[in-house]
């Protein structure tokens, strides 16, 4: 097992955002965390990255206790997170960005570039170009591409579908669905639930800070409750 | 053409016009966005010299740029006498040196660090207090610089904790506390009745209060006294090239992409698994360091630190050349100081300061005014409307144009043709400065050529204005109004400095 959370409760001062989540990647799976606004999607995000700190549960990664670690702790053990909005260093070059993601790494070494490259042919092509001056979709591949150049086991990607056009969506997915197929766990944190629990392989529902379902992709698409509540229908 | 000279069939009338068909080869498909968008064969080339000159600029390598931008600094010595190599040489590069430092903290890692100047005065002080006659101890320099830089580095420490917790604003507040902090400290420790009794030594007179520290020693490197201008120029040109050199290679570096990552997203940087806080630190350091040391040769350049020379007023010079050479850039460094430093020192001689007031509203009015020929017409026009009014007026008005014109040189008695010159200028120069600002007002109201008519004579009571009152206090306040005119032309030209990049802003 890759990442565990078990009895997650996290606060922001007196508010209680998450309320007892619990969650598990395994190595090498797809898994999505559905949610409406303000259901806490984001805190889970935060809570496993390191960026806000659970007062009560664990966060284990790759078989280690983890919720007392910093946040560049947990990426020089695998974990790689793209932000919700892609938060890309706009000024800086394209390949800038990309060295800035292997901070840990000295700045990546050929190899690492090279596999993000092969993944994103485009990126090679805009590597002098700076980052702001991307369209939303090429700024999507190059926050990606930043993120790997950590050479994650796990990759954190918050709202990847938030400020694309439908069909943009679509490619995006089968983008992240590639860049599984080379090995990375992912766990993807959507609205959309349509779109996302068409590539992964297992789910959870997360409402006012609680898991209130999961399962597999598969079942969680044909549920009830779950299609009226995100799907409309 | 030749197909309709060709005697095609039905040539009488043009055939009626087919519904082009759905899958023409060249018909523009929709719908079919790319999922990227060209944006290389898109790019609009920059025109006319500036773009060419850029794109020269941004083709040189890295040594030819240095040396263009120092070259003529290493040259200026030879075609200079003492006293402009003082005002226009050393104290530039001086700010310069100083301003680099800034670019680190400010420019590079984004903190808004309002106490800067007070490590500037920290190496003076510190220097004056190791090798002075006022202190009475005479430190050479090789020990002594060393000594300041790393007592600053760690000053910076201090300073750079509080930017752990607080963030912009926040920040400029207390590190502007700190600058108002080292003024009152050494404004007053002096050894005098009210000061702090340190232990061990008891009452000591550090800074000489507001006197200031007198009789500090020239630089003395293992017995070689740097003593003449020239020396102390060509001993600050070559600190500033080589911590250019290294400047440049640090923004290249993982560090010092880390701190314009800081500088762009602290929370992005962070999950890049930047290490933040100590990157703050680094760059408060590395800028107080660097402000020990030109502090420390400013010291010695003056022979004395006084405690007015380190407040806000330079604190306000410094980030001007920050900002106006480019945040983030190390060329616009040295121009933003040979700007801030020069214009105003250049403004001192009436005849000079003429030539810029013109040249500045001939600029402004050229690049404020689109197409190229409406500021042609304001500019004939005006000239013109001068000629006229200055033949009426020596007709019917003789005291009018009897005055003479200030400071003189050739465009000066050009002028005494055109501009009226009342013999008995001060209460009709007031009346007309104050109607000239009414009339700038007006002109922000009117549109098109509208407002280019109204500029004639807005222009002509500008120079009138100018030349009856403002060139007589040329070293006093109007050199300051003229700078600050400068700098807003060149902040709307270059809006992001003279070497800035322009900002991209993430949707």
């Amino acid at each position: 097992m890759l990442l565990r959370l078990d009895n997650v409760d996290t606060y922001y001062g007196q508010i209680h955002i998450l309320q007892g989540v619990s969650l598990e990647v395994n190595e090498g799976e797809l898994v999505c965390l559905l949610g409406g606004n303000a259901s806490g999607k984001s805190t889970t995000l935060k809570t496993i990255i390191g960026m806000v700190r659970p007062r009560r549960g664990a966060v284990q990664f790759a078989g280690e206790e983890v919720s007392g670690r910093p946040t560049s702790y947990r990426i020089g053990k695998g974990m790689a997170i793209v932000p919700e909005n892609r938060r890309l260093f706009g000024p800086m070059s394209v390949k800038e960005n990309l060295e800035m993601g292997a901070y840990l790494h000295g700045g990546g070494t050929k190899e690492d570039f090279e596999r993000v490259y092969s993944l994103f042919p485009l990126l090679y092509e805009r590597r002098r170009q700076l980052a702001g001056t991307l369209s939303g979709g090429e700024q999507q591949m190059a926050a990606m591409g930043r993120a790997l150049m950590s050479r994650p086991k796990l990759l954190l990607m918050d709202e990847p579908s938030m400020g694309l056009a439908p069909i943009l969506v679509e490619r995006n997915f089968e983008i992240i669905k590639e860049v599984h197929e080379s090995g990375v766990a992912i766990l993807v944190v959507e609205q959309n639930a349509n779109v996302s629990l068409s590539i992964a392989d297992r789910g959870y529902v997360l409402q006012t800070g609680r898991i209130v379902l999961s399962g597999a992709a598969s079942s969680l698409i044909k549920d009830e409750d779950l299609r009226k509540a995100y799907l409309g229908r | 053409m030749s197909s309709l000279g060709g005697g095609q069939p039905g040539e009488g009338g043009l055939p009626a016009a087919a519904p082009e068909p759905v899958d023409a080869p060249d018909r523009v498909k929709v719908g079919v966005d790319e999922w990227v968008a060209e944006a290389e064969g898109r790019r609009a080339a920059r025109s006319g010299l500036t773009g060419a000159l850029v794109r020269v600029w941004e083709r040189l390598p890295a040594p030819a740029r240095l040396a263009i931008l120092i070259g003529p600094f290493a040259i200026f010595p030879f075609i200079t006498n003492e006293g402009n190599l003082y005002r226009y040489g050393l104290i530039t590069i001086i700010y310069a040196l100083l301003a680099l430092g800034l670019n680190v903290v400010v420019g590079f890692a984004g903190l808004l660090d309002l106490g800067y100047v007070a490590f500037f005065g920290v190496g003076a002080y510190l220097y004056g207090i190791m090798a002075s006659g006022h202190s009475g101890h005479h430190l050479q320099a090789e020990i002594a610089i060393p000594i300041v830089v790393i007592s600053t580095a760690l000053f910076g420490l201090l300073l750079g904790l509080t930017s752990w917790r607080l963030l912009g604003d926040y920040l400029a507040i207390v590190t502007l506390f700190f600058l108002q902090a080292f003024v009152i400290f050494v404004n007053n420790a002096n050894g005098g009745l009210n000061d702090f009794s340190y232990p061990f030594v008891g009452k000591v007179d550090l800074t000489g209060g507001s006197n200031g520290l007198d009789q500090i020693d020239p630089l003395n490197f293992f017995g070689y006294h740097i003593t003449t201008t020239k020396g102390y120029y060509f001993f600050t040109l070559i600190s500033i090239t080589l911590l250019m050199t290294m400047l440049y290679f640090v923004n290249g570096s993982r560090t010092g992409r880390a701190w314009r990552a800081l500088r762009e997203d602290p929370l992005a940087a962070e999950v890049m698994s930047v290490p933040v806080n100590r990157l703050k630190l680094l760059a408060f350091m590395f800028g107080a360091a660097t402000a020990g040391f030109s502090g420390t040769i400013y010291g010695a350049v003056q022979s004395g630190a006084f405690p007015g020379d380190y407040d806000v007023g330079l604190l306000i010079t410094i980030y001007a050349i920050v900002i106006l050479g480019g945040l983030g850039s190390i060329g616009g460094v040295v121009i933003g100081a040979l700007v801030v430093n020069g214009a105003p020192e250049l403004l001192r001689s009436s005849s000079n300061a003429r030539f810029l007031f013109y040249g500045v509203l001939l600029l402004a009015l050229f690049i404020a005014m689109r197409p190229w020929y409406k500021p042609v017409v304001v500019l004939l026009g005006t000239i013109a409307f001068g000629f006229a009014v200055h033949g009426i007026a020596s007709a019917v008005w003789s005291r009018g144009t009897a005055g003479h014109i200030e400071g003189g040189g050739q465009l000066g008695r050009a002028l005494e043709h055109w501009v009226l010159l009342p013999r008995n200028t001060s209460s009709i120069a007031g009346w007309a400065y104050f109607a000239l600002i009414v009339a700038a007002l007006v002109l922000t109201l009117l549109r098109g050529w509208w407002r280019a008519l109204a500029l004639i004579p807005t222009l002509y009571l500008a120079s009138f204005v100018w030349e009856n009152k403002l060139v007589e206090q040329v070293s006093g306040a109007t050199r300051l109004i003229l700078l600050g005119g400068l700098l807003v032309v060149i902040m709307n030209v270059r809006p992001s400095g003279i070497f800035g990049t322009s900002r991209v802003e993430i949707a």
